[in-house]
């Protein structure tokens, strides 16, 4: 790790006054994709600001027909929350399949979403619940939020402070994990909402999160995994590595796809 | 059977230290004024250095200094040895390209050691490291197995088409022949992944010099201690042997990858007199996936001819063996002698014939990982038998059993005679154990769910021990591979054991402890095992091919007998007995048909104050050594069934059912012994399932980190059933023979048979993974088009 | 260098300490608890766990500064009195560790487990659970049972549990 100087600042004011204060800054939340980074020194910035102390970013709430989850929420705490099986169970059970457990403790909802990875499971739950993504400057509609791998609709210093999800009619998440790293190598958020249906994929697309929408339209009158058979999703914008190339990914795209329908119809 | 004898289940004695975060590995070790030594290693696969300008980086914060394969030369410090000589069919000995603890004018792999950097901390030598300007020449790398001699590449100038030696076993002429007489002939083409060995503990190092008495220590993760002194003092010169100490304390796993002598313990030990203070150096795991030795790489054709009895009567085999870039220490004894003489395996095949072409790449070096060359070769015969048996329409176990070898000793035509065995008694209890007999029913409801099931059987052997030392000379070796044992007994009647075998997960604390207990008639609590030191073990070749309990505690029991010859002397004396009177029974001394007797620790008290026997009658003391050499190699069997299960949509594969029958000969602690059964299977699951290490053509390795080689975790593996049958084995003292590597010797054909049984071809790759499997489920759904 | 201030094991301990320093670090270095393991550089194996205010982490992914007014458990900190900890007890006498290296973590890692899913735990619970830990000797089978038998174990002894 290359040094750098170290800030604990105690609310969203200071964190972000300190941004035009010192130079180089990074913002650390839970810290389980940036300081992998910086042990290997493919990330060194000079200022690291902890947003661990800022209690105005933690905290999971219902209001009406959304759930709002402050940005510094850790994994953990989505997964087990009562209000949050209540009101999405699809969301309590993707955050149940981040990682592992020790990483599950530590990471965040916040700093997840920030980062974008294209294997990242939060994203496809933003996007398939249509979600708002809140900073301390404005909110962004998650479909303007992701704006491919490893890039949002963030500004230099924006600090999200919560995503509230509107409350699907049902929902699920089918994930299926690289089997080595655990992040998605393909992971499908499906969500009926009164309005119709948003189906995101994560994992398998080369760039990044994206909704699918030859599965929306096939889901869209019909809200069943039978509404699937022999509806495939191209290849061309498929991801490919050596886990999986792109003919692979998209197969899978429609299998998991087929999975989260069944489970959020059984769920019902 | 005691409670802590032969047999017992006895509960480890080291793990009070492991359980409670007390176990001490080489990083737990910090000496005083230590420094901190980091690798500046090449980027690229193979590149010509121009220039090295270490100028920028020598006055940066903390650094103590910085060395180049330059000042090792100028301290004449020798290069790494490869410890084995393999002849090629025409006789010329391998080609052994130079290979320096930092790199000499040329980079060969990615990972290969360019410079040192020792500084107050860790951080700052990492700091400075990024400060060296490294002027490289960059070449085209060679990486593919089986292209290697084809390439314009050269890797070393000793071998201008890449070839290291193309050596042979067997008999050509008499395999020619059996061929022409086939009645059926069976081919298969197969890659033995390569594989990253990844002990959980990186490999580390603590180098320390004494200006005052001139001594050297080195506090290293080595699996034979010993070895790596010798090698470092006779060969790279870094030390006088007499005046160099190798302390290998608790090691985390070895697997084999810690047998090496390698270049960061070399720098270490040698930069430790240069800088006048201790150098410390701990590979992380980034740097572990890119220079520890990996292991398997080969690809194989071969072929089996049957008979119209469907009697196997020839085997012929070529294997390319990728040695990497530089030939690790005993890298060409894995895919020679170490593997072609199993290609018997557990059957009688009159004719075999087998040629191992061996090349360099621009890979890290390649070496044994457990198992070593009979993983590769049960692979070869298992696959190759499972195949015939489906070409022929037979049973694959009935087959196994019609061709199984069933007198002993049996002479193969690949030099090993088998001792003992019972092959067909360790079938019949896997097949029990497995329920093979209702497998169909399995197999139908699998189906009805959707599923894909397949079964598939490996039934192994192995060559252990890796002696007796003259055998091993004849095929190479540079060393001979007996060992030693030192039994001291102590006044109050406790015993230390010296042993030259040494633990890094085998338990040895307890199972050699329950050797000395069961024949001294003492508790195991009186019993300490010291191992993994050079100044308090005199000598010893150390642990692996399974050759501890076979081997080492051979050696021990040899120690354990002069003990209580010497015994019976000193209580002859005391009890004023005739020295043929005595006898050892229950851990005390009698005169035969009296009541008269002593207690071990009576008669080692009186040994020791020496008042009832002259000096002249008799030495005082109570101490006895032995080198054991056994007189052959043992030969542990078994036959292990793996039950998959298969999801054709996602092609993941499921293993359903993992039963193990292995006859290990006499077993001194089964709680032990079956514990290394399960992790041999894990990494052989991982093998067949999960690991395999990748090169892009450029040489860089893709599979670099957790994040892409993948391990096995609980959730990939069941719960294993395993049993027992013992045949004793007749070449050492105690019947042992050996039991560390074989689960993961049999455990790659079973998955592999398993998974081509349930897709019904036989085109999957190791490893399979869930692409692999699906996609040849798909091919398997459509036979027609995949062609 | 920054001042951090936190509770290890029932111990207050201040130090300064560079920035950069993973919590791993200190508690090996600084502290000289090595029983907290190093296995990866890419926060997988799981050698490193310990407790963060009572919640198992990877101490290699954790600065030491973040861990500033925490409470902190390592596998040192659970055996009391000189008697093992159910978990530890369990382990040994289930063979669950060969070379020892993951065993701390595997521990630690067991204990969060029981403190979450409670005493009754099945074998598929155990192996998902354990996600987040590598063994390269046992093969996991006596790890399970272990775990399993050490959860047991924890209920007999409700006192420790809570003292955890």
């Amino acid at each position: 790790m290359y040094a750098f100087e170290y800030h604990r600042p105690t609310s969203v004011k200071e964190a972000a006054g300190l941004i035009g204060q010192v130079e180089d800054p990074k913002f650390l939340a839970g810290g389980h994709t940036l300081l992998p980074t910086m042990k290997l020194r493919l990330a060194g910035p000079a200022n690291l600001i902890d947003l661990g102390q800022i209690a105005e970013l933690r905290g999971i709430e219902r209001s009406g027909d959304t759930l709002a989850i402050g940005a510094m929420t850790k994994h953990a705490e989505v997964a087990n929350a009562a209000e949050v099986k209540e009101a999405i169970p699809a969301l309590a059970e993707l955050a149940e399949l981040i990682g592992d457990p020790h990483v599950r403790n530590r990471g965040t909802i916040g700093g997840s979403v920030a980062n974008n990875d294209p294997s990242a499971d939060y994203p496809a739950a933003c996007l398939a619940l249509n979600a708002t993504i809140v900073t301390n400057r404005r909110k962004i509609a998650a479909d303007d939020f992701f704006q491919g791998i490893f890039t949002t609709a963030l500004e230099d210093g924006e600090i999200i402070t919560q995503i509230v999800f509107p409350i699907p009619t049902q929902a699920a998440y089918a994930k299926f994990r690289n089997p080595a790293s655990r992040y998605a190598l393909v992971g499908v958020f499906v969500a009926k909402h009164a309005d119709g249906v948003r189906v995101a994929v994560t994992g398998a697309g080369s760039n990044g999160v994206f909704r699918a929408s030859e599965i929306e339209q096939a889901l869209s009158g019909n809200f069943a995994a039978e509404a699937l058979d022999g509806v495939t999703v191209s290849e061309a914008e498929m991801n490919s590595d050596i886990h999986a190339d792109a003919a692979y990914r998209a197969h899978l795209v429609s299998v998991m796809a087929g999975r989260a329908v069944q489970t959020a119809v059984a769920r019902g | 059977m005691t409670a802590t004898g032969i047999g017992a289940p006895v509960r480890r004695k080291e793990d009070q230290r492991f359980v409670t975060g007390q176990g001490r590995y080489v990083d737990d070790f910090n000496r005083p004024g230590q420094t901190y030594a980091y690798f500046l290693r090449s980027p690229h696969a193979h590149a010509t250095i121009r220039s090295i300008d270490t100028g920028p980086a020598k006055i940066m914060p903390g650094v103590v200094a910085i060395f180049t394969g330059d000042d090792l030369a100028a301290d004449k410090i020798g290069g790494l040895i490869c410890g084995w000589m393999i002849h090629s069919k025409d006789g010329s000995p391998m080609k052994a390209g130079p290979h320096p603890a930092l790199a000499q004018g040329k980079v060969r792999y990615v990972g290969d050691h360019v410079a040192v950097v020792i500084a107050e901390t860790l951080a700052q030598a990492k700091d400075a490291a990024e400060a060296i300007v490294v002027d490289y020449d960059v070449l085209p790398a060679v990486v593919d197995t089986a292209q290697a001699t084809k390439a314009s590449v050269q890797v070393h100038d000793v071998s201008p088409d890449n070839t290291v030696f193309n050596w042979h076993l067997g008999n050509k002429d008499e395999t020619e022949a059996a061929f022409a007489r086939a009645k059926h002939v069976t081919k298969i083409d197969l890659v033995n992944n390569r594989l990253v060995p990844n002990a959980i503990e990186p490999r580390a190092a603590v180098g320390e010099y004494d200006f005052g008495t001139d001594n050297y220590t080195l506090y290293t993760t080595s699996q034979n201690p010993h070895v790596a002194r010798l090698v470092l003092s006779a060969f790279i010169g870094v030390a006088p042997e007499h005046k160099l100490r190798v302390i290998a304390p608790d090691v985390g796993g070895g697997f084999g990858s810690k047998i090496f002598i390698y270049a960061e313990e070399t720098v270490c030990v040698w930069a430790a007199k240069k800088v006048k203070r201790p150098v410390k150096w701990t590979s992380d795991r980034s740097e572990a996936f890119l220079s520890d030795a990996h292991g398997r790489d080969h690809v194989t054709h071969a072929e089996m001819a049957t008979d119209e009895n469907g009697k196997i009567i020839g085997l012929r085999v070529h294997t390319t063996a990728n040695l990497g870039a530089y030939l690790s220490t005993f890298s060409s004894s894995v895919p020679t002698y170490l593997y072609a003489p199993l290609l018997s395996g557990q059957y009688d095949i009159p004719a075999i014939y087998c040629e191992v072409d061996a090349v360099y790449t621009n890979t890290a070096p390649v070496d044994a990982y457990r198992g070593a060359g009979r993983p590769e070769a049960t692979f070869v015969v298992e696959r190759l038998v499972e195949k015939t048996a489906r070409e022929l329409g037979q049973d694959p176990a009935e087959f196994r059993r019609r061709n199984y070898i069933t007198q002993f000793p049996h002479a193969t035509p690949v030099i090993m005679t088998y001792d003992t065995g019972d092959y067909a008694a360790s079938l019949d209890k896997a097949l029990e154990i497995a329920d093979y007999k209702n497998f169909q029913q399995r197999k139908q409801e699998s189906a009805r769910r959707g599923k894909l099931r397949g079964i598939g059987f490996s039934s192994y052997i192995e060559a252990c021990g890796i002696a007796p030392s003259q055998a091993v000379g004849s095929l190479g070796a540079g060393v001979g591979l007996w060992e030693s044992a030192e039994v001291r007994v102590n006044p109050t009647g406790s015993v230390e054991v010296l042993t030259g075998s040494h633990s890094h997960g085998q338990g040895h604390e307890t199972t050699f402890a329950q050797l000395v207990s069961d024949r001294l008639g003492i508790s195991i609590d009186q019993v300490s095992i010291v191992h993994g030191d050079t100044d308090k073990v005199q000598f010893g070749m150390g642990t692996y091919g399974s050759r501890s309990g076979a081997v080492g505690m051979s050696a021990i029991a040899k120690a354990i007998d002069k003990v209580i010859a010497k015994g019976k002397k000193v209580a002859a004396h005391v009890l004023e007995a005739s020295e043929g009177d005595i006898e050892f029974k229950d851990g005390r001394f009698g005169v035969a048909g009296t009541d008269r007797s002593l207690a071990f620790g009576e008669v080692a008290l009186q040994a020791y104050i020496a008042h009832k026997f002259s000096g002249q009658d008799l030495e005082p003391g109570l101490k006895e050594g032995a080198f054991y050499d056994p007189t052959n190699f043992t030969f542990p069997a078994g036959v292990h069934i793996c039950e998959v299960e298969i999801d054709p949509d996602t092609g993941v594969t499921s293993i359903q059912r993992w039963t193990a029958v292995d006859d290990f000969g006499v077993i001194i602690n089964p709680m032990i012994v079956e514990g290394q059964v399960h992790g041999g299977i894990a990494q052989g699951v991982g093998q067949a399932l999960l690991e395999g290490a990748f090169y892009d053509q450029s040489g860089q390795l893709i599979t670099a980190s957790f994040n892409d080689y993948c391990m096995p975790r609980a959730i990939d593996l069941p719960s294993f059933q395993v049993g027992m049958t013992v045949t004793p084995c007749p070449s050492n003292p105690l019947g042992i023979k050996g039991c560390g590597e074989a689960g993961a010797i049999a455990a790659p054909p079973a998955v592999i048979n398993a998974i081509t049984d349930a897709l019904g071809h036989e085109d999957i790759a190791m490893p399979a993974t869930p692409q692999a499997v699906w996609r040849a489920a798909q091919k398997a759904r459509m036979p027609m088009a995949a062609e | 260098m920054t001042t951090v201030s936190l509770t290890v094991n029932g111990q207050s301990v201040t130090a300064d300490v560079d920035p950069r320093t993973l919590l791993v670090q200190f508690l090996r270095d600084n502290l000289r608890l090595t029983g907290t393991h190093v296995g990866c550089d890419t926060s997988q194996c799981g050698a490193c766990v310990i407790h963060l205010n009572g919640q198992a982490v990877k101490s290699c992914t954790v600065l030491a500064v973040q861990a500033n007014a925490s409470v902190v458990t390592t596998i040192e900190g659970i055996a009391e009195g000189g008697e093992l900890h159910p978990m530890q007890a369990a382990f040994r006498e289930h063979h669950g560790l060969q070379c020892g290296y993951c065993t701390p973590g595997m521990i630690m890692s067991a204990i969060d487990i029981v403190n979450r899913k409670g005493n009754a735990l099945d074998e598929q619970t155990i192996r998902a659970e354990l996600e987040g830990n590598l063994c390269r000797c046992t093969g996991y089978h006596n790890i399970v049972k272990a775990v399993a038998a050490g959860a047991q174990g924890m209920a007999q002894a409700p006192m420790r549990q809570a003292a955890e």
